[in-house]
């Protein structure tokens, strides 16, 4: 007789149809335990609900959270003011706790916490839960909540933030009963930092934290309906083998997975294996060294031209780790028509979401990538690989005849490109960047050299103004020895700038360098292009012959940072240095810089990449010599 | 646009049927009928859901319901493949003078009489949608004036579980 079929690819995964190799399940968890932290045995032991709380945290390992009391999270805050364990960093606006958690979760790998109180404190917190999710970070919102007896009766400052945040987080709790706190913390750590990371939300009743309980650790985790496909199918890598094999046109397209993943160096001996171009996402800049010849640029709507045009002209996309956003893609139906897809990624949902996988691969890339290197070795054992060579003169000439570039704006202010150009060559591949949402994102991108990952931080998917400061501020608690770089826009840093005041009394010396064009840059650009130049509600009165409000210099001044000002060319590197020297106490610089420079190149929205413009109205000259 | 029955083992816990309600609405599906219950295992429930979609669309609505926590398995079930059951209750206009042929009617469909008043029966009945919908419209011309139905059931035919596997391999 028969019976109904699973119909996804996750569960046809997870199905151990073919033998696994000995000691590995296909379905495992990434530690051996599931409970993060390093597993200390606790006996039962009476304790309030908020102290297990604050233990809680403790044994998952974490050291440092972001966060902001109120009522609801009052007696939280009380045992967390006698953790010798636990760092917490109070922050001006919960919105500012979100985005630092999502900094330190970037740079360190580990999850992020933040903490905020019910009601608005909560729904402050939604950009930035909204923004982990888009971006795959991991993150843990701790909120409190009014008192269970009285949720759902309108109380002081309640709001349903389980029912707000249920579509911008991987999942969510709340937390009516004080002996559930430390299985429910463990769980939201275990599901936001395996499988695809994210954020998950744990709202704990007032009563919850005021309750008595007894702590015990670790705690057993039950979660029958979570489970992650690590390993890739055997049969699919193998398939994924042959088309590489196969391919004479074949690009890396890579996202942000790779990073996610820790998985650069086993990017780096496939790509080198199989000689194939390079391109790195927004999200994975970094993670393939831009200095490596087989690197050809950032894919996308300010995508370099070799790189939009590697991926259009390919026979086989080598996707890892990447979600064919519409940014990268443009209009879908004329992205890589004669590209084959090969598509390794965690999150089955992913696969065939936007463009339909040819050979979809779940699992993690840093168990996938190890296994297709044996596989396209195989490969290669049965015959040579194939000559490549006319495909890498098509990518070079491209890649020669139009770099990535500026023009010297004619106001006779300076290019931002060349500020954010001489930041990154004087900072260095180790420092960490830290970007707003804008031209400055994209500029940063273009013009500062990655050379590894985990130094560039961004807001990719959700696209929040205001990420740049407090994103930084958590970098540099996560990285204390790196410098870091908030490379800021006037736009956006008058969103989050409070977190200066958090920085400078904790002493997290970050550096802020705001790319003052005294305009909402990104949108001005687009009214210049496609709205005749009618510039509505783009002008910010902060930069060169405005009435400078705020003057950014004095605002530094007042919350005890140092202020720049860097207004001529030839003030650029002497300012930069000026900033790399100080390191008692934030800096923030005000690169005043011309309000004409756009972001080039450009495809423009709604059409094909094949229609990517380098300068206004201009297109590459497509000659075909091969 | 084709219908689908989709069979949606959960965990039993708060918000669960928010979870999987939301994330049809978010791709714009419709719900054509909904039923949820407990199952053979403590903590377990499971829905029946019959949407109108695409193949494509409904696969990507499938794998985001499978990322959902509390979401352990989901299985479609075709009609050849599967028992898939309606529920009805009608409450029909029904006086002394036709009171047989409405009773005769429900005979017909194996349906049962279950509450009489002086001008009204409420009659039950099961079946597919088919019968149900024939059923009713037997009954039209005598005046219905109230109607509950329950979402789809469904069931794989033949010996094996749903939860069989879901539940050993977790």
């Amino acid at each position: 007789m028969s019976k109904g079929s699973p119909i996804s690819p996750a569960l046809m995964a997870a199905r151990p149809a073919a033998p696994a190799a000995p000691g590995r399940d296909t379905a495992h968890p990434v530690q051996a335990s599931a409970v993060r932290g390093p597993n200390n045995v606790v006996p039962p032991t009476e304790m309030l609900g908020s102290s297990a709380i604050v233990r809680s945290l403790e044994e998952l390992g974490v050291d440092d959270i972001f966060g902001l009391p109120g009522g609801a999270i009052l007696p939280t805050y009380d045992p967390l003011m006698a953790s010798t364990k636990l760092r917490h960093i109070l922050v001006r606006h919960e919105q500012g706790a979100g985005h630092a958690a999502q900094g330190y979760a970037m740079v360190t790998g580990r999850p992020g916490v933040c903490i905020a109180t019910s009601g608005p404190g909560a729904t402050n917190l939604v950009t930035a839960i909204a923004d982990a999710h888009m971006d795959s970070v991991p993150l843990v919102a701790i909120t409190g909540q009014v008192a269970s007896a009285v949720i759902g009766s309108d109380a002081f400052q309640e709001a349903d933030i389980v029912g707000i945040t249920m579509p911008i987080t991987k999942h969510s709790y709340l937390v009516t009963n004080a002996n559930d706190i430390p299985r429910v913390l463990a769980e939201a750590f275990h599901i936001a930092s395996t499988g695809r990371p994210g954020p998950v939300l744990v709202d704990i009743a007032k009563d919850a934290q005021q309750g008595k309980m007894t702590f015990s650790w670790p705690p057993k985790i039950d979660i029958p309906g979570y489970r992650t496909v690590v390993r890739g199918h055997s049969k699919q890598v193998r398939e994924a083998a042959r088309l590489i094999a196969g391919s004479t046109r074949p690009v890396f397209y890579v996202g942000g997975g790779v990073i996610k993943a820790h998985a650069a160096a086993e990017l780096k001996e496939l790509a080198e294996l199989v000689g194939a171009p390079v391109v790195t996402t927004l999200m994975a800049r970094g993670v393939f060294p831009d200095s490596h010849p087989q690197h050809v640029g950032m894919p996308g709507m300010h995508g370099s031209v070799s790189a939009v045009t590697a991926l259009q002209q390919s026979d086989l996309l080598i996707t890892l780790g990447a979600r064919f956003d519409d940014r990268v893609t443009g209009v879908l139906s004329s992205f890589a028509p004669g590209a084959k897809v090969i598509h390794a990624d965690i999150d089955p949902a992913e696969i065939s979401k936007n463009r339909t996988a040819d050979v979809p691969i779940v699992g993690s890339v840093k168990e996938i990538i190890p296994e297709l290197i044996s596989a396209v070795r195989e490969q290669y054992d049965g015959g040579a690989a194939p000559d490549i060579s006319a495909w890498w003169n098509t990518i070079n000439r491209l890649r020669e005849t139009y770099p990535i570039g500026f023009t010297q704006p004619d106001d006779g202010l300076s290019a931002p490109q060349q500020v954010i150009k001489r930041i990154g060559e004087l900072t260095g591949p180790e420092g960490v960047y830290v970007a707003g949402v804008g031209q400055h994102q994209m500029w940063a991108a273009q013009f500062i050299q990655y050379e590894r990952p985990h130094a560039w931080l961004n807001s990719g998917g959700l696209g929040t103004m205001g990420y740049s400061v407090p994103a930084a501020m958590g970098a540099k608690v996560g990285n204390p020895d790196r410098v870091v770089w908030a490379i800021d826009g006037d736009g956006c840093f008058q969103m989050t700038n409070q977190e200066l005041a958090t920085c400078v009394i904790n002493n997290i010396p970050i550096k802020v360098a705001v790319i003052n064009n005294s305009s909402l840059g990104m949108v001005r650009q687009w009214q210049t292009l496609f709205y005749e130049g009618r510039y509505s509600n783009t002008d910010l009165n902060t930069g060169h012959d405005t009435v400078r409000v705020p003057d950014f210099v004095k605002l530094a001044d007042a919350y005890g940072c140092v202020g720049l000002r860097c207004e001529r060319d030839e003030d650029i590197d002497a300012t930069i240095q000026q900033a790399l020297a100080i390191n008692d106490r934030p800096v923030v610089v005000d690169f005043v810089v011309s309000r004409d420079s756009m972001v080039w190149p450009m495809v423009p929205s709604g059409v094909s990449n094949d229609l990517i413009q380098i300068a206004r109205n201009m297109t590459p000259v497509w000659e075909q010599e091969d | 646009m084709t219908r689908h029955t989709l069979s949606v083992l959960v965990e039993d816990v708060p918000g669960v049927l928010t979870r999987v309600a939301s994330l049809f609405a978010r791709r714009a599906f419709n719900i054509n009928s909904l039923a949820v219950g407990p199952t053979e295992i403590p903590g377990m429930s499971r829905m029946t859901v019959v949407v109108e979609a695409e193949g494509d669309l409904l696969e990507q609505v499938t794998k985001q319901l499978n990322k959902l926590i509390n979401v352990i398995k989901i299985v479609e079930l075709t009609s050849e493949q599967s028992v898939q059951r309606d529920h009805i209750l009608v409450k029909v206009r029904a006086d002394a003078a036709t009171r047989l042929q409405v009773t005769q009617a429900a005979d017909l469909f194996r349906a049962s009489v279950v509450d009489v008043s002086t001008d009204s029966l409420i009659i039950e009945a099961t079946g597919t949608p088919e019968k149900l919908s024939a059923l009713l419209s037997v009954l039209e011309p005598f005046g219905v004036r109230e109607i509950v139905q329950s979402g789809t059931l469904a069931i794989s035919r033949g010996a094996k579980s749903m939860s069989d596997r879901a539940l050993r391999s977790a």
